[in-house]
């Protein structure tokens, strides 16, 4: 699958397996597109060239009413959360439950208590979501996500700007709600001990491309600089440290 | 820059113009498409009403009243020299029955609703809760954009009706407990020479018009704006400005076409 913004190739011919019932993490330096990966797995983007296919379905072949259908088996987990501000907890993950049953309120009521007790915020659903810790709002997002009983949940970076208490939260329950609710998990992020932590298999990705992909111990042993740069932090590397520039004495000296 | 230059620029611009508006129309039609599930949940369009409409009463009002006292105030000031003054009522209620009524509220919509459908709207774009609920498999044209535009569609006339009744009221203050005019003189004056259909409704048929396009404005530039803070401002500021113009602009229209032979 191949995608571009405007004149900028985001990704060039990649090939992606998920595999169903796994966490597989989609990891790479900021701005590559991982985000972007997700809307095109979505259906909210359309790739260029090639396809999308989930579980036997191209994505970007569906009709609206089908792909708002394939949607409901899908869930995410925004970066920010997005959700909806005007709303307390309870009502933000009863809203997919009403649009899209006919159950009775105290069968919702239900639902939404079983989803926020597995997120451990069942005590917080009267608050609004302004009155929510950051953690605690995307661990809300990620009872929303569960809240359809999806079959695949995507989770956009779901450890950035979390403290470490919220950060091991969210790591647990993510590897816990894949097993317990036999989900299929994509996590993109660049957190790299938490993410390599909790995933089954992890594709690297850079410039558009995969640059590798395998089991987190596979990665581990890898002997590409790169990817030991990306998983060890180094400042320096293949990646320099230093954008582009003229030689620091030849700047200093003015010439 | 020489003439090719500026006239490629020129190009550019109007081009970038009527592409806005193509982007515009098909909003708008996605929107249209919507309407008839909407009619099944009128509690979406309530709850916009609230806040489109009955959060705009206050401004209106206060606006109204000052409106009024001023027309009758001036009315006075000219129409007293030619011994002409009971007639203050007949212009106080034409200006604002024809032209003040709508205008006045369009553009005020347009800076209280308006804008704070832009900024709601961008904000709930740049939070992502558009995205969010498209990948609920709910479709945010209907539950957001098509409840904010029927909601625009239906405050505007009643806003204009309350701004018109408050003005003439306001008025009656001046002219009555003001100037001295006799109370009788003013109201058989406002009953006589206001027609229904030629005044009253063309003056509604104009909010109606002006609402709409006020919320297609308000509504089109939050759904596109750019989701920064600074992308944001933009776009509300476009909303007041696009929005005042073409309340302005119609206005001048609608008079043509309905008091003129045009």
């Amino acid at each position: 699958m191949s995608f571009s913004r405007g004149s900028r190739q985001i990704f060039n011919d990649i090939s992606l397996d998920i595999p169903r019932g796994k966490v597989t993490a989609i990891m790479g330096p900021s701005g590559t597109g991982k985000t972007t990966l997700l809307k095109l797995i979505g259906g909210q983007l359309k790739p260029d060239q090639g396809s999308v296919e989930m579980d036997g379905n191209n994505v970007h072949q569906l009709t609206r009413k089908d792909l708002y259908q394939l949607r409901k088996r899908m869930g995410m987990l925004f970066q920010s959360g997005a959700l909806l501000t005007d709303i307390n907890v309870f009502d933000n993950i009863a809203y997919p439950l009403r649009e899209h049953t006919d159950l009775d309120d105290s069968m919702i009521r239900s639902l939404v208590l079983m989803k926020l007790n597995a997120v451990g915020l069942r005590g917080a659903r009267d608050l609004m979501p302004s009155e929510l810790s950051g953690g605690m709002a995307r661990r809300v997002a990620m009872a929303r996500a569960i809240a359809l009983d999806p079959v695949m949940v995507m989770y956009d970076e779901p450890f950035t700007g979390q403290d470490p208490i919220s950060m091991g939260v969210l790591v647990n329950l993510i590897r816990s709600m894949n097993q317990s609710l036999h989900l299929s998990s994509i996590v993109v992020s660049h957190d790299v001990p938490e993410t390599m932590s909790i995933s089954d298999y992890i594709y690297l990705i850079s410039d558009g491309r995969v640059v590798t992909q395998g089991t987190p111990e596979e990665l581990k042993n890898s002997s590409d600089p790169w990817v030991q740069q990306f998983i060890e932090g180094q400042s320096d590397g293949p990646v320099p440290f230093h954008y582009a520039a003229s030689p620091v004495m030849q700047d200093l000296i003015g010439e | 820059m020489n003439v090719l230059d500026k006239l490629q620029k020129l190009g550019q611009s109007v081009i970038s113009v009527f592409s806005r508006l193509g982007q515009a129309t098909l909003f708008l039609y996605e929107i249209l498409l919507t309407i008839p599930g909407l009619l099944l949940r009128p509690s979406l369009v309530i709850k916009q009403l609230y806040t489109t409409g009955v959060q705009t009463l206050v401004i209106i009002l206060v606006a109204g009243c000052f409106v009024g006292m001023v027309l009758a105030l001036q009315a006075y000031y000219v129409l007293v020299d030619f011994g002409a003054e009971d007639s203050i009522s007949q212009m106080v209620v034409l200006t604002l029955m024809r032209e003040l009524g709508p205008v006045m509220t369009g553009l005020l919509f347009a800076g209280r609703a308006g804008s704070a459908l832009t900024a709601e709207i961008g904000l709930m774009k740049s939070t992502e809760q558009l995205s969010g609920m498209e990948m609920m498999a709910i479709d945010p044209m209907q539950r957001v954009m098509a409840p904010r535009i029927l909601a625009g569609f239906l405050a505007m006339p009643l806003l204009t009706a309350v701004f018109m009744a408050v003005g003439v009221l306001g008025g009656y203050l001046v002219a009555v407990h003001g100037v001295g005019i006799f109370e009788g003189v003013y109201w058989s004056l406002a009953q006589l020479k206001v027609d229904f259909y030629t005044d009253l409704m063309n003056g509604m048929i104009k909010s109606v018009v002006f609402g709409f396009v006020i919320v297609w404005i308000a509504v089109f530039e939050g759904y596109d704006s750019v989701p920064t803070s600074e992308g944001l401002g933009q776009a509300t500021t476009r909303t007041v400005v696009h929005s005042s113009l073409a309340v302005l602009g119609l206005d001048f229209l609608l008079t043509a076409i309905m008091f003129g032979d045009i």
